[in-house]
């Protein structure tokens, strides 16, 4: 069970974080041209595969349970703040993130930018679909590297997010539009609930902690999480519709 | 030093995030568990989890409150 979950939350971290960094692909391959664009997807594939390939089989010489310690810690502050932006998304109280504004921001920007000086290197376009893809992807990679330490299983997570990236690079690369339609926050509150439940299972564990049921526990704890985030949204929901109080009392 | 910043910024935005609260109860909570464990305690396993639950609502109230 523990490596289905672990397979699942990779696979959806790695898919949020692809389409946002499919849309500024797009945006530059449109504006400045493909060229610049696949060159700085390739390049920071590269880069990320090297990071995980260095740090996931270093991260295996520490022993399991001070790994599992730290790891789980990081994971469960990382979670934390996931889950965070999509209960406060869902409950209204901040923007839904939207990929077709993040798209039309982009492509402005990247017109704004001028011709290259060389027409045979686009440095601009190079640049900003490296650093998209890398930043994005620098998230993915520290769930790949921790998920499949902690877990044992590096060739899991990374199988997970591969697929992931490949199922956003075909959709995406097919419909040559960003992918708007896929259900942005959810994804992320499945994440935030799923990084949560394993950082808080890792550093328990870590430190000690036996879980009633064993391994049973990692799959109570999302269903935990997720009432508790439900609860939230709902209280965030009502504060947004209840009256707002005026000077004298009136509604 | 550019790259120095950059690196410090990346990993404050990593683990800080929008708010701090949320690395503080983690953090809390772990320490906490892990003091409890050292000292003999033997079914701590619910207190992170009570830890997470409320550092997370405490957080949301504050991001609430205008």
């Amino acid at each position: 069970m523990r490596d289905v979950l672990l397979f699942v939350g990779v696979l959806l971290a790695c898919l949020v974080e692809a389409v946002e960094a499919l849309t500024i692909v797009l945006a530059v391959g449109y504006t400045r041209g493909w060229r610049p664009a696949w060159e700085g997807v390739v390049a920071a594939s590269a880069v990320l595969a090297a990071t995980v390939a260095l740090l996931g089989p270093a991260l295996t010489v520490i022993p399991i349970a001070s790994l599992r310690l730290v790891v789980g810690g990081m994971l469960l502050v990382f979670g934390l703040q996931w889950l965070r932006k999509a209960i406060l998304r869902a409950g209204g109280a901040k923007a839904l993130h939207d990929e077709e504004a993040a798209f039309a921001e982009q492509t402005a920007r990247a017109r704004a930018a001028g011709e290259p000086a060389d027409p045979a290197r686009d440095w601009y376009g190079f640049t900003v679909a490296f650093k998209s893809v890398l930043l994005e992807g620098l998230e993915v990679a520290f769930i790949v590297v921790t998920f499949g330490a902690s877990q044992g299983s590096l060739a899991l997570a990374v199988a997970a997010a591969l697929t992931a990236v490949l199922v956003v690079v075909v959709v995406g690369f097919a419909v040559r539009h960003p992918l708007s339609r896929v259900p942005e926050n959810t994804l992320k509150f499945a994440v935030g609930l799923l990084l949560t439940s394993f950082g808080t299972f890792w550093a328990a564990e870590g430190a000690g902690v036996h879980w009633p049921g064993g391994d049973a526990a990692i799959v109570v704890l999302p269903a935990v999480y997720a009432v508790v985030a439900v609860i939230l949204v709902a209280w965030l929901r009502r504060e947004q519709v209840s009256p707002v109080r005026v000077e004298g009392g009136h509604a | 030093m550019s790259w120095l910043r950059r690196f410090g910024a990346f990993w404050y935005d990593f683990l800080v995030g929008d708010d701090w609260r949320l690395l503080l109860g983690a953090v809390v909570g772990i320490v906490g568990v892990d003091a409890l464990v050292r000292a003999g305690h033997g079914a701590v396993w619910w207190v992170l989890p009570s830890v997470v639950v409320v550092t997370l609502a405490i957080s949301i109230r504050r991001a609430r409150r205008p």
